[in-house]
C-alpha cells in the first residue's frame, strides 16, 4: 500500500563511490546472490534512464541503475526552453495529428513514422503525470498549465517551467525513483563508468562491466535485461552546448559490441550557442519563440555599438528570406541562413562567426517573467545584460537525432508502434534496449524544439516496459550463464585500463579531444561537402592511431579521472567515424545533413500548378527514391560498414517538399 | 607588455586518508575564462609553478552552466560553483579549496550522498499511485504559489549552504538547510502535503530544525538565491502546530 515506509535507507550509496572495501565486496556478493531473481540495469540516469528504471520499478522487477555521477546531475537539467504537448488550451485548435504531421515533416521524413504517431498521442498523458508528479510547470491565472511556442510550428504547443524545463522533469522523475530506492527495488551505482556488455555464447546482454570512477576498480553485474540511456555525443565536437560528460562512449561501447547504429550524420547545431572556451552555452530556442531577433549590420564591418545602428541599416535575414515563420524557422533552417550571411556573405560581426539575437524591444518585465533563467545564465557568462544589449551568438552542435538503432513491434489495427512489446526499443543486440538521445528514433534528419524531452521521457517509459515485458519470455535467466563470461569480460576490460595506464606513447588525452573538435566543426559541420569529408575521415584515422598512444599524467588509480577520458577519447573517435562516414556518402540535403553540391533549389517564386515547380517536385520524388532510407552503420576492424534500410512512411507519405518560404 | 597569467593556489590532497598540500599553477591569461575552464587547461597542461609535472588536480563538473550542482568548491574562502566563477572577477592568487563538511575523495572532489539520504528521509517527493496517466492534472495552483514552488525546486543539491551552515559537520546530525528548503517545497504542493506530517516528524526528530541556530550563513551563499531562512520560518511554524496536533491527538 502507498505510501509504504522505507526499508532499507541505510543502504550506502557513498560506500560505492568511496570504494570503502569491506562495503564494496557486500555488493558484488549481493549482485551475484539476486542474479536468481530476473534484475535489469539501466545505465544512464537522465531523463529516458529515470523513467526506463520507474517504469521497472513499478512492476516489482529490482534494478540496478548505473551513471557517472548522482543522476540529479545528468544532461537533462540543462534543457531549458520546453516539451511539447498538445493540451490545446490557447484557442488555435491545435491537435494531436498536427503535432504528428509537425514532427515527421521537422525530421524531413526519416524517422520511422508509427512510433511518431505514439509519442504525440501519449505526450499529453505524460505531462499531466508530470504535472500530478509536482513539477512546477508555469500557469496561466487560471491556474492551468501555459504552453509557449516554439520554432519550426504555428500553435503554442510547448509546456515549460521557468527557464529551467529540464532540471524540473529531471528532478521530479528522480525523486519518484527516490520513493522506489527507499523501498529497496532501485539501487543505484553513481560514480560508475560502463564500459561494456557481458555477452553469452548467443550474443545475448547479460549484464554489463563497469569502473568504479573513485578506485578505477573494474566490476561485472548480472542482468536479465539491460538498457542503454547515456545521452547524447556532442563532445565529439570539442566544444558544444552539452554538459561535459555527453561524449557518447556508451553508445560507441555497445556500438564496438554489435548494436548498430543508424542515421549518425544527422547533428544538430543549435542556431543559438554562446561562443566559449569550454562551451557553446545555449541560449534557448524561447528567446526566438518570446520575440527575440536575429540580424547583423547591413554594412559589411560595420562595427558601430549594436544600440547604434538604426532599424534601416539592420539585416533580419530570417525575417527577409522566410516570412511566414521569420525567426522562428527550424533550427536546421536558421543554423544555415546565419551561416549564409557570415561565411558567404561576410557579415558576421568583426568579421567573425558571430551574429545578433536581440530581445530588447521587449519589456524587462516580460523578459525575465518569461526568460528569466536564460538572461540570467547570459549576464553571468558574458557579462553583459540581454535586456540592454543584444547577445552574440553562432550555431553550435546540440543534438544527435541518429543514435543506436531500436526496433518497434507495429500494431496492424491502429497503424501506431504495439502499445507493449518486447521489439519496441530492442536494439540489435539482444536484451539490450536502448532509450533517449542516444538512440535514432522520432526526430529523423532534424528534430523539433522542445520534442527531445519528450522523446527521452517516452521512450524510456517504453523501453521500461519492453524490458520487463523481455525477461517475463525470457526462458533462463541470467545465472544461468556461467560466471566464465562475466569473469573473462571483466578482465578484458581490466588489461585495457592496464594497457592504458602503462602505454609510453607521449598523446594526450586531452589534446586529442580538442583536435577531434577541431577537425568535425571544421567538416563535418552545418554545411557539408565531400571534399571536407574525405579530410575528415583520413584526420579520423590518424587520431584513432594516435589514441591507441595516450600517456597518463594520472599514475595512481585512486581518482584517476584522466583514464576514463582516455577510453572515452577513443570512443569518441569510433562515433565521429560513423558519422562523417555516413555523411560522406549521403550525396544529398536533409534536415540537418546539407552539402551544397546536391540541394534542390526550389524555383524562386514558384508554387504548386508552376511547370518548373513541378519539374523541380519531380527531382526531389526521385532523391527520395534514392535516399529517403535510414543509414545503418555495422562495426568492423576496418571501421563502419554502412547500409541502408526502409523508413516506414505508413503514417504520412511525403507528398511535397518541406517549404519554409 | 608582459604577459598576463592566471594563479592558482589549490588545496589538495591525493585521497581521504593522505595528507593536504597547498600546489601553485600559473597559467596564461585569456578573457572570459572561468575557474571550470582553467581547471581543464591545467588538466592538459598539469605543470605545477615549480615547472613540476604532476598529477592533474581532480574536481567535480558537468552542465558548465551552474544548473547540476556539480563544481561545487571553496574559491577564495567561499563555497560557490566553479563553472560561474569567472576569472576577472576573482582576486588572485585564486585559492581553490574543497568543501569541508562532507568526505573527500580527491583534491577539490568530495562526497555528498548524505545531501541525497536526507532527500529520502524527508520523503522529498509527491506521492502518485503510478507513473501512468489517470486523465487528470495536478489540482489549480496559482501562478503565484508556482513562483514561489519555483524557487525553491531549482535547488541542485549543490551544498553551498550545508558548507557554510555552523551546525552541519561531519560529527553532527542537522539534516542541513537544503533539505529544509525541499520538505517546505513539497509541504506546500497540493497533493505533496498529504506527507507534510511525515516530513515533519523527521524534522521534528533529532538532528531536525531546532538544532538550526539561525546563523543565516546558509542563505548568503546559495548560488540560486533560495530564501532557505524563510523555508526554516516556515518549517518552524509547521512543525510546532504539529507538535500542538500531536499533543491532542495523544
Ligand atoms: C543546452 C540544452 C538545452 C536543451 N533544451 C531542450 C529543450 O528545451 N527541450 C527539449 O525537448 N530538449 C532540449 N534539449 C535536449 C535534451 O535535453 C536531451 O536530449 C535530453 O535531456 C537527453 O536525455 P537523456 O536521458 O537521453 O540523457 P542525459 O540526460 O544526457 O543523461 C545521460 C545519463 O547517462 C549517464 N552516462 C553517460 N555515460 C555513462 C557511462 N559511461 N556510464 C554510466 N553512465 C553514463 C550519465 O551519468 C547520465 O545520467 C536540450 C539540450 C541541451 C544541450
Ligand atoms: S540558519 Fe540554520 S541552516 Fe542556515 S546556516 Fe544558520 S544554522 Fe545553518
Ligand atoms: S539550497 Fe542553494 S546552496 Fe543549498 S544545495 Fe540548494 S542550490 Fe545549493
Ligand atoms: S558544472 Fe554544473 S553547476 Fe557548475
Amino acid at each position: 500500500m502507498w505510501p509504504a515506509e522505507p526499508k532499507s535507507t541505510d543502504y550506502c550509496r557513498a560506500a560505492h563511490r568511496l570504494g570503502v572495501p569491506g562495503r564494496l565486496e557486500g555488493v558484488a556478493r549481493k549482485s551475484e546472490t539476486m542474479a536468481a531473481k530476473p534484475r535489469i540495469i539501466v545505465v544512464g540516469g537522465g531523463l529516458g534512464g529515470l523513467w526506463a528504471t520507474l517504469r521497472i520499478a513499478e512492476q516489482g522487477v529490482p534494478v540496478d541503475l548505473f551513471s557517472l555521477f548522482p543522476v540529479k546531475r545528468s544532461h537533462s537539467c540543462c534543457a531549458q526552453g520546453g516539451i511539447n504537448a498538445v493540451l490545446d488550451v490557447k484557442g488555435q485548435d491545435d491537435s494531436i495529428w498536427q503535432h504528428i504531421v509537425d514532427t515527421i515533416k521537422g525530421g524531413d521524413y526519416l524517422a520511422d513514422q508509427p512510433p511518431i504517431k505514439n509519442l504525440c498521442e501519449e505526450a499529453p498523458g505524460l505531462i499531466r503525470t508530470y504535472d500530478r508528479m509536482g513539477v512546477t510547470f508555469s500557469r496561466t491565472p487560471e491556474g492551468i498549465m501555459d504552453q509557449r511556442l516554439f520554432g519550426g510550428v504555428k500553435n503554442k504547443r510547448t509546456a515549460f517551467a521557468g527557464a529551467t524545463t529540464g532540471q524540473q522533469l529531471l528532478y521530479t522523475v528522480d525523486e519518484q525513483v527516490r520513493y522506489h530506492e527507499s523501498l529497496g527495488t532501485v539501487t543505484k551505482y553513481e560514480g560508475w563508468d560502463f564500459l561494456s556488455l557481458v555477452l553469452d555464447d548467443n550474443g545475448v546482454a547479460r549484464g554489463v562491466t563497469a569502473m568504479e570512477l573513485s578506485s578505477s576498480k573494474v566490476q561485472a553485474f548480472k542482468a536479465d535485461a539491460v538498457i542503454i540511456a547515456t545521452g547524447g555525443l556532442a563532445l565529439t565536437y570539442g566544444r558544444s552546448t552539452m554538459s561535459s560528460n555527453s561524449t557518447g562512449a556508451p553508445a560507441a561501447r555497445v556500438y564496438q559490441q554489435g548494436a548498430k547504429c543508424a542515421n549518425n550524420e544527422f547533428i544538430q547545431f543549435h542556431p543559438t550557442g554562446m561562443p566559449g572556451h569550454d562551451k557553446n552555452r545555449l541560449m534557448s530556442e524561447a528567446c526566438r519563440g518570446e520575440g527575440g531577433r536575429i540580424w547583423v549590420p547591413r554594412k559589411k564591418g560595420d562595427n558601430r555599438d549594436p544600440r547604434d545602428i538604426p532599424e534601416e541599416e539592420r539585416f533580419y535575414f530570417l525575417e527577409e528570406w522566410y516570412p511566414a515563420y521569420g525567426n522562428t524557422v527550424p533550427r536546421d533552417v536558421a543554423s544555415r541562413a546565419i551561416c549564409r550571411a557570415v561565411r558567404h556573405m561576410g557579415l558576421g560581426l568583426n568579421g567573425q562567426d558571430v551574429v545578433y539575437l536581440d530581445l530588447t524591444h521587449q519589456p524587462r518585465e516580460f523578459l525575465e517573467r518569461r526568460l528569466g533563467g536564460i538572461l540570467e545564465m547570459y549576464r553571468t557568462f558574458a557579462g553583459e545584460d540581454p535586456c540592454e544589449r543584444p547577445m552574440k551568438i553562432f550555431p553550435a552542435t546540440h543534438y544527435s537525432m541518429g543514435g543506436i538503432w531500436v526496433d518497434f513491434e507495429k500494431d496492424s489495427q491502429t497503424g501506431a508502434m504495439a502499445r507493449i512489446s518486447p521489439r519496441n526499443h530492442a536494439t540489435s543486440v539482444p536484451g539490450l534496449y536502448a532509450c533517449g538521445e542516444c538512440d535514432f528514433a522520432y526526430h529523423g534528419a532534424n528534430r523539433l524544439g522542445a520534442n527531445s524531452l519528450l522523446s527521452a521521457s517516452f521512450s524510456g517509459r517504453v523501453a521500461g516496459d519492453s524490458a520487463v515485458a523481455y525477461i517475463k519470455n525470457l526462458s533462463r535467466t541470467g545465472n544461468g550463464t556461467p560466471d566464465s563470461a562475466y569473469q573473462s569480460e571483466q578482465k578484458r576490460q581490466e588489461e585495457i585500463n592496464s594497457g592504458i595506464m602503462t602505454c609510453d606513447g607521449g598523446e594526450n588525452a586531452f589534446t586529442l579531444h580538442h583536435q577531434l573538435g577541431d577537425l568535425m566543426r571544421e567538416c563535418v559541420f552545418v554545411e557539408r561537402d565531400n571534399e571536407g569529408l574525405d579530410k575528415a575521415l583520413q584526420g579520423i584515422k590518424q587520431l584513432k592511431e594516435r589514441s591507441r598512444k595516450i600517456s597518463l599524467d594520472h599514475k595512481s588509480n585512486w581518482g584517476n579521472q584522466s583514464l576514463s577520458w582516455a577510453r572515452q577519447i577513443q570512443d569518441m573517435i569510433v562515433l565521429a567515424e560513423v558519422i562523417a562516414k555516413g555523411a560522406r556518402l549521403r550525396d544529398e540535403c536533409r534536415g540537418s545533413h546539407y552539402k551544397a553540391e546536391f540541394e534542390l533549389k526550389v524555383p524562386e517564386g514558384k508554387f504548386e500548378g508552376d511547370p518548373e515547380y513541378e519539374k523541380y517536385k519531380a527531382k526531389w520524388k526521385a532523391n527520395n527514391d534514392k535516399w529517403l532510407k535510414h543509414t545503418i552503420a555495422t562495426h568492423t576492424e576496418n571501421g563502419p560498414e554502412i547500409s541502408y534500410k526502409e523508413v516506414d512512411i505508413s503514417v504520412l507519405p511525403p507528398t511535397k517538399p518541406r517549404d519554409y518560404r | 607588455m608582459a604577459e598576463k597569467f592566471i594563479h592558482f593556489k589549490i588545496k589538495r590532497q591525493d585521497g581521504p586518508n593522505a595528507y593536504a598540500y597547498w600546489e601553485e599553477f600559473k597559467m596564461p591569461y585569456s578573457p572570459a575564462h572561468n575557474v571550470v575552464s582553467c581547471l581543464m587547461y591545467l588538466r592538459e597542461h598539469p605543470v605545477n609553478i615549480n615547472g613540476d609535472r604532476v598529477e592533474p588536480v581532480v574536481w567535480d563538473s558537468n552542465c558548465m552552466e551552474e544548473v547540476c550542482g556539480a563544481c561545487s568548491m571553496i574559491i577564495n574562502g567561499t563555497p560557490r560553483q566553479a563553472c560561474s566563477a569567472l576569472i576577472d572577477e576573482l582576486e588572485q592568487p585564486i585559492t581553490l579549496e574543497p568543501m569541508t563538511k562532507f568526505p573527500l575523495i580527491r583534491d577539490l572532489m568530495v562526497d555528498r550522498s548524505r545531501m541525497f539520504e536526507a532527500l529520502m528521509k524527508i520523503k522529498a517527493w509527491i506521492p502518485v499511485d503510478g507513473s501512468w496517466d489517470i486523465h487528470r492534472h495536478a489540482p489549480l495552483i496559482s501562478p503565484n504559489e508556482q513562483s514561489v514552488r519555483y524557487i525553491f525546486s531549482r535547488c541542485m543539491t549543490c551544498g553551498c549552504c550545508m558548507e557554510a551552515c555552523p551546525q552541519f559537520h561531519p560529527d553532527s546530525k542537522f539534516i542541513g538547510p537544503a533539505p529544509i528548503g525541499q520538505a517546505k517545497l513539497h509541504n506546500s504542493h497540493p497533493t505533496g502535503k498529504f506527507f507534510k506530517e511525515d516530513r515533519l516528524h523527521v524534522l521534528m526528530d533529532e538532528g531536525g530544525i531546532t538544532d538550526c541556530g539561525n546563523a543565516q550563513n546558509c542563505i548568503k551563499v546559495c548560488p540560486k538565491d533560495i530564501p532557505l531562512t524563510d523555508a526554516i520560518g516556515e518549517i518552524g511554524r509547521q512543525t510546532t502546530m504539529q507538535w500542538l496536533r500531536d499533543m491532542f491527538v495523544k
